[in-house]
């Protein structure tokens, strides 16, 4: 493998893990709200269980990923930051609001309701708009009329392409997250809470895989050269589809591990992690070699390969020194029973 | 305007809001370390309330830091690819240690937070250290691609081309320790009197002798001690930062005092505007031969004036201002802080003055002040440049057009979180009153951090 290459596997990999952490946080974010005037099930607390402790660890995959573009590709952060200017400062806008007000209704109890309406709102927007990021490298909507990368935002709203990229955006988010909170609720033994959330992910999978064939049929008109190639590997795209079932199983059928309880929470979300990360391998190896097709290539947009090398130690380094962090990390908040169960719902859940 | 220069009030709007919210960020578990460690020390419940005290602030104002930090760092290759260009090929090692520094800091605040009650004491001072550690390093690691503007190593421009790029030498670029430094002690003075200022306050409002009043008595002398200690470094630190002006941006240390001819035995000119048209400071005091000294530790030194510049490279000439109330806010604050220590300490008297405590609750907005005006004049007085003598802040700037509304959505965006979040402090901690939490330290069966109605 070419350095580019390693440097762009590593990329796509934290856009990998940023994704399915974002869709976990944003979505329990939003099903915080819609479940907030249901106390007796429980799924309120559920989803703030999970995401009081981990939103900031979340929120800083994102600027892992930001740095990530620009220390190893400066040539593409330079057409990236250009284009992305509108739809980036939306983002930060709509994240600020959110993770403030996130922080916010779990400090000041009595306003919770209306300070969890403005983060769940604005929550559920974010994932919409993070994905219109990919249609925007597939370069359709960049002119270069002035001589300078510019973004055509009137194509770019105007895009039936666009709009299935965000409909799957915003369904994934439900989907995935929901299928976390059951498994995280089985897991807590809210049985109400799982019911809810089981029901959830039945209604959202399907609609996000209908939405997956959306932007695979708008893509061929608007995008062939993506089309053509990410058919190249067809066979994959079956496999992905494969897990997907194996996780409708893991939804609708009775548990093989345990009597008496409908679905497999874990299988299912295995699964369909298994299948977001193998549809997602064909989408960035068609993407490849462009970043932001078709001026920007991973050769032509890499870094010097001495800062490319430092960069690299340093993600070594950095792992081996995380990584205890992390196990120590999620063994508390996702394996330790006297988080997971607690008997009474916590008031004080803070930050 | 334009666009440059809503770009960069753009910019300077968003860092001048985060860098409320970090600073304290950085000061803050200073603060709370210590008095965990206190507590450690003398079993006094009071310091454990401190801790948790201030750690829900913390929490509070880690909801508006981490998104407008967010908001910094993409806002940064949104408005000055250029720029972020030449530090993707060259400095990105301190963006990139500063993600570890980030995930440290927010493993273990939430460990510190949601497991405090599960998790061994020792195992509690060990996130403490870890939380701390990871937001001295944040605030470090930026600085340093701050100081890299100001004096680029690492590589050269050949034909418009970067070329012999060594990362790790532009990441120990000489003014690196500096003005880490710098930064990092002038946080800790920062959070110390933030904490001092709201103890005053209490104070003020209680009766002198309640238990509230000793509480907060307490408070104050951990703020004291810590802040004094850090403002006398900030200052002998700020000198050499002065010094290497001297060295490497000889225009910026010029247009800070005012300075337009090129003289040895320089004076020093105290308080006073610039004015361009006399070339020199009205209405200021004027120190014969003192700016030398301090610029070279010799009366001989040579200090170089504006006008050995060509006009087009000049900093803005305000920045004398600046660079005058952030120095005096740094001289009170040390006064203060001795004030205080010897007041109680030596001199064993027991109540402050009133007009002092008065004093006291300005001091914690002062060190924000001086803050805001420490990095306005770092920032503004690199001007014309984005990194010295090497790329123009116009050079850098995004090609792209109607940033207007853009700025106003953000401007709107930090209002209503300056808003909200003083709001939630106040709701906070009315409902959750001192007394309140020290019945629930004092009682063993309530789990005080996770604590909250
Ligand atoms: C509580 C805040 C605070 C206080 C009391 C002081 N400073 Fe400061 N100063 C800062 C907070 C700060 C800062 C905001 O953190 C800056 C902005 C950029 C930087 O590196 O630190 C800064 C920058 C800064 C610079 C410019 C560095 C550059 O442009 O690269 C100099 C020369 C000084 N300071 C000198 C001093 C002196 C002589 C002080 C004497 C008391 C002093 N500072 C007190
Ligand atoms: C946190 C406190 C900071 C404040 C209040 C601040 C303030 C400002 C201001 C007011 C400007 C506009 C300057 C002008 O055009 O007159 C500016 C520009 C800029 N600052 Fe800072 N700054 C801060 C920290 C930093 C740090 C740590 C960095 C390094 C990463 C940085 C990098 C820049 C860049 C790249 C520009 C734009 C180009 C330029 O105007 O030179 N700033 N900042
Ligand atoms: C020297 C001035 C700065 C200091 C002292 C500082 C310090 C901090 C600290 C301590 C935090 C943790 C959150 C908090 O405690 O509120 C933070 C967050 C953040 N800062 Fe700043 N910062 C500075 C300037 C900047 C600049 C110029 C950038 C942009 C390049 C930036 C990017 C960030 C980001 C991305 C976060 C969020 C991290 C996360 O997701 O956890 N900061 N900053």
């Amino acid at each position: 493998m070419t350095d580019a290459l390693i440097a762009i596997t590593v990329l796509w990999g934290f856009v990998f893990i940023y994704a399915v952490m974002a869709t976990m946080d944003f979505g329990a974010g939003f099903w915080s709200m819609i479940y907030i005037n249901r106390e007796k099930t429980k799924a309120t607390n559920i989803a703030n269980r999970y995401l009081s402790p981990t939103w900031e660890v979340t929120n800083t995959f994102i600027v892992a990923l930001v740095v990530a573009v620009y220390s190893l590709f400066p040539t593409a952060a330079y057409t990236l930051g250009t284009v992305l200017l509108v739809p980036g400062s939306m983002i930060l806008l709509l994240l600020a609001l959110r993770s403030a007000f996130l922080v916010f209704s779990n400090i000041a109890t009595e306003y919770r309701k209306p300070l969890t309406y403005i983060s769940g709102i604005t929550g559920i927007l974010i994932p919409g708009l993070l994905i219109s990021v990919l249609p925007i490298t597939h370069g359709e909507f960049v002119d270069y009329e002035t001589g300078f990368a510019q973004l055509n935002l009137g194509e770019l709203f105007t895009s039936p392409n666009v709009y299935a990229f965000i409909g799957f955006g915003i369904s994934s988010t439900l989907f995935l997250s929901s299928v976390l909170l059951a498994d995280y609720s089985k897991v807590s033994h809210a049985m109400d809470a799982y019911q809810v959330y089981l029901r959830d992910a039945r209604i959202f999978g399907p609609i996000s895989l209908a939405m997956a064939f959306l932007i695979m049929l708008t893509l061929r008109g608007e995008a062939p050269w993506l089309y053509d190639k990410m058919m190249e590997d067809l066979p994959l795209l079956l496999f992905s589809l494969v897990f997907f079932l194996i996780g409708g199983a893991g939804l609708f059928l009775p548990s093989f591990f345990e009597k008496g309880v409908r679905g497999m929470p874990r299988l299912a979300m295995i699964a369909v992690t298994i299948q977001y990360l193998v549809a997602s391998y064909v989408y960035g190896k068609a993407h490849l070699p462009y970043i932001v097709y078709p001026g920007v290539t991973i050769e032509s947009a890499f870094t010097d390969p001495n800062s490319f090398r430092a960069v690299f130690v340093t993600y070594i380094v950095g792992f081996a020194i995380l990584f205890p962090g992390f196990i120590y990390f999620w063994s508390l908040f996702m394996h330790d029973k006297r988080y997971l169960r607690q008997r009474k719902p916590k008031e004080g859940t803070q930050s | 305007m334009d666009d440059l220069l809503i770009a960069r009030s753009l910019f300077g709007t968003t860092m001048a809001f985060h860098i409320i919210f970090a600073t304290i960020g950085v000061g803050l578990p200073l603060m709370i370390l210590t008095a965990e460690l206190l507590y450690q020390k003398s079993k006094d419940l009071e310091y454990v309330v401190m801790a948790k005290r201030w750690t829900k602030a913390f929490a509070v104002l880690l909801g508006v830091g981490i998104p407008t930090g967010t908001i910094a760092g993409t806002q940064l290759s949104l408005l000055w690819p250029g720029f972020m260009e030449v530090i993707g090929r060259v400095m990105p090692l301190p963006f990139q240690i500063e993600i570890y520094a980030f995930f440290i800091e927010a493993l273990f605040m939430s460990i510190y937070v949601y497991a405090a009650e599960r998790i061994a004491p020792w195992m509690r001072i060990v996130s403490l250290i870890l939380v701390a550690l990871g937001a001295l390093a944040s605030a470090v690691l930026i600085t340093n691609v701050h100081a890299f503007q100001g004096t680029p190593a690492g590589f050269r421009i050949e034909d418009g081309n970067i070329v012999d790029v060594n990362p790790w030498a532009a990441f120990f670029n000489a003014s690196f320790f500096v003005t880490a430094g710098h930064v990092a002690l002038s946080a800790y003075v920062t959070g110390a009197f933030v904490v001092a200022s709201v103890a005053a306050f209490k104070m003020l409002r209680n009766e002198y002798g309640s238990r509230l009043y000793k509480f907060h008595q307490k408070a104050l002398m951990i703020s004291l001690v810590v802040g004094g200690i850090a403002s006398f470094g900030t200052a002998l630190n700020g000198h050499s930062a002065a010094q290497y002006l001297h060295e490497y941006q000889p225009e910026k240390l010029a247009a800070a005092e005012g300075l337009f001819e090129t003289q040895s035995h320089a004076p020093l000119a105290i308080g006073g505007i610039t004015d361009r048209e006399t070339e020199s400071v009205k209405w200021g005091i004027e120190i014969p031969w003192a700016l030398s000294f301090l610029a070279g530790n010799s009366f001989d030194t040579v200090v170089v004036g504006l006008n050995d510049f060509p006009e087009e490279w000049w900093p803005p000439l305000f920045i004398h201002t600046l660079f005058n109330a952030m120095v005096l806010i740094g001289s009170l604050l040390i006064m203060i802080a001795f004030a205080g220590i010897v007041w109680k300490k030596f001199l064993k008297k027991d109540r402050f003055p009133k007009w002092f405590l008065w004093l006291l609750v300005t001091s914690g907005p002062l060190a924000v002040a001086a803050i805001e005006f420490g990095w306005i004049f770092a920032c503004t007085g690199r001007q014309p440049w984005v990194i010295y003598r090497i790329l123009s802040t116009a050079q850098a700037a995004t090609t792209a057009t109607d940033l207007g509304l853009l700025f106003i959505l953000f401007i709107a965006v930090y209002i209503i979180l300056a808003i909200a979040v003083v709001l939630v402090l106040l709701y906070y901690f009315k409902k959750n009153t001192v007394l309140d939490d020290i019945r629930r330290a004092e009682d063993k069966n309530v789990q005080l951090f996770s604590s909250n109605s």
